[in-house]
């Protein structure tokens, strides 16, 4: 019998808003999906490419990167250069035929719990749809 | 601008220019492609005494390791250097400057249209010597010699950008044109005050390679259809890169990978038990070294929007693997996103260094 997909979505919280928004929605008592695994950050801009390629090649099937709205990086400038990278991964993915979508970049603040809330339920069904990383299980990574 | 021309060949021509700056004292060393006299293979030189210069062979189509890395390191010696160099290795070297890992301030660069060099497997094994005459006549009729490396035959950037010094050489020129120096700022026109030949003001026509263009736009079209066809997908991928061996020779021989300290050779992936045995309870096997996909997409996301094209890595890669063709082609794509191209000018800014605050907006 086949188990129901449940999938693994690596988080990357900045600790200033996308982290303080998903405590929002907790103690706002949200649901939301149970798929998000989160790690805190101090700020978007501490994830090299490589955390996202680590974490999509050992088999989550989903990466999440949070960060403050441009213009209210808590280090002012952070969250611009997390977006230049993140645009760089995304089109190195694009240029190889790798499921860019299992990628993705959220800006929420700390007050928007129901935002945080809404994204992950979102973003799970996206994967959901997409399925289990085919990474997961290769031996050759 | 103006220009010299020289009743020589463009070879010729280019070693008088450099022992004219070696003995009137304008540099202290010329950096030049150079025959060795007893095995007749080819390295990089840094020349001091001009009595030296006959085994110079400035215009080599070789390329043992991109000139403009090891001139980024020489530049901050504070020595005067002229430095011949290709295209690529031009591009390389404004890449690095921009990184602070050399200046332009004593340098004297001297580069000339390239028609491709020849792989160091073909240098080495002195396969090249009888492929050369070939090489030269097919460069000389404007057409891509079929015995360069891949890159080089799908390279763009043929013509130097703003060398202090441009030379046109092999199908660039009129027959019979002899040797013309394209002078460009300060710089040049104080070194070569007192060199002999005809002064003009010519500038260089990029029109005569117009032909090589097209045939240069057809088999980059084609080297990347390649690549996309083999490497497409995660079943590509491990086509791919799949043979990777992890000695890490491709971002040594890099001239953009210049951190001293990779994060790809530090202890971030030096794995212990724990991670052996995390992985193989989930996988039931695992690949040794571990990473070496890893190793390739990491350096794509941290430098191909810079990668000048120039080949080395494709060429020491021990189990053949086309790394220079991936990451051209994907380096086109990530470069592209910023409008940038790699070592085109010192003032654009490397793109990870900046930011607009309005641009992809819809990644958010």
């Amino acid at each position: 019998m086949n188990k129901e997909f449940v999938p693994r979505i690596t988080s990357f919280l900045c600790k200033w808003c996308s982290y303080t928004g998903a405590d929002l929605a907790g103690t706002s008592r949200l649901q939301y999906s149970a798929s998000i695994i989160p790690i805190q950050v101090m700020c978007s801009s501490r994830v090299d490419p490589v955390f996202l390629l680590k974490a999509y090649l050992s088999g989550s099937d989903g990466v999440l990167l949070g960060g403050c709205h441009p213009g209210d990086c808590h280090y002012e400038t952070g969250n611009y250069h997390t977006r230049r990278r993140f645009a760089i991964v995304r089109e190195v993915f694009e240029s190889l035929g790798l499921e860019s979508d299992r990628l993705r970049l959220s800006w929420i603040s700390a007050s928007e719990g129901p935002k945080f809330a809404r994204i992950a339920n979102e973003f799970t069904e996206e994967i959901r749809l997409l399925g289990e990383n085919p990474t997961r299980k290769s031996i050759f990574l | 601008m103006s220009s010299i021309s020289i009743d020589k060949s463009v070879a010729m021509g280019l070693k008088d220019l450099l022992g004219y700056l070696l003995d009137s004292d304008k540099v202290d060393s010329v950096l030049t492609m150079r025959r060795i006299p007893e095995t007749g293979a080819w390295d990089l030189a840094l020349i001091t005494d001009s009595g030296n210069l006959g085994e110079a062979e400035p215009l080599a189509p070789v390329m043992t390791v991109n000139a403009g890395k090891e001139l980024s390191s020489l530049s901050l010696s504070g020595k005067r250097i002229a430095a011949v160099l290709k295209p690529c290795e031009l591009r390389a070297l404004i890449e690095r400057v921009k990184r602070e890992q050399g200046s332009l301030q004593n340098l004297l660069t001297i580069s000339h249209t390239c028609s491709g060099v020849f792989p160091l497997e073909q240098a080495a094994d002195g396969s090249m010597n009888e492929l050369l005459p070939k090489y030269e006549k097919v460069a000389s009729m404007g057409e891509v010699p079929s015995s360069v490396r891949d890159t080089c035959k799908a390279c763009q950037h043929f013509i130097p950008v703003h060398p202090d010094i441009m030379l046109a050489s092999a199908g660039a020129q009129r027959p019979g044109e002899g040797c013309v120096l394209y002078l460009e700022g300060g710089k040049a026109e104080e070194a070569l005050r007192e060199f002999r030949g005809v002064r003009d003001d010519r500038v260089f026509d990029p029109s005569s390679l117009d032909r090589t263009a097209a045939a240069r736009k057809k088999e980059r079209d084609r080297l990347f259809a390649r690549v996309e066809n083999d490497c497409s997908g995660l079943d590509g991928l491990l086509n791919v890169f799949g043979k990777c061996v992890g000695c890490h020779g491709c971002s040594r021989v890099c001239p953009i990978c210049y951190c001293a300290l990779c994060d790809f050779e530090s202890m971030n992936f030096d794995y212990n038990l724990p991670y052996f045995e995390e992985h193989l309870s989930r996988r039931g096997a695992l690949r040794l070294p571990p990473d070496t996909v890893m190793f390739h997409l990491g350096r794509l996301t941290h430098m191909s929007f810079s990668c000048v094209g120039c080949g080395m890595c494709s060429d020491v890669c021990p189990v053949g693997i086309p790394v220079a063709a991936v990451f051209s082609r994907t380096g086109e794509r990530t470069a592209s996103l910023f409008d940038y191209v790699p070592g085109r000018s010192l003032t654009e800014e490397i793109p990870v260094m900046v930011f607009k605050e309005e641009e992809f907006s819809e990644l958010g």
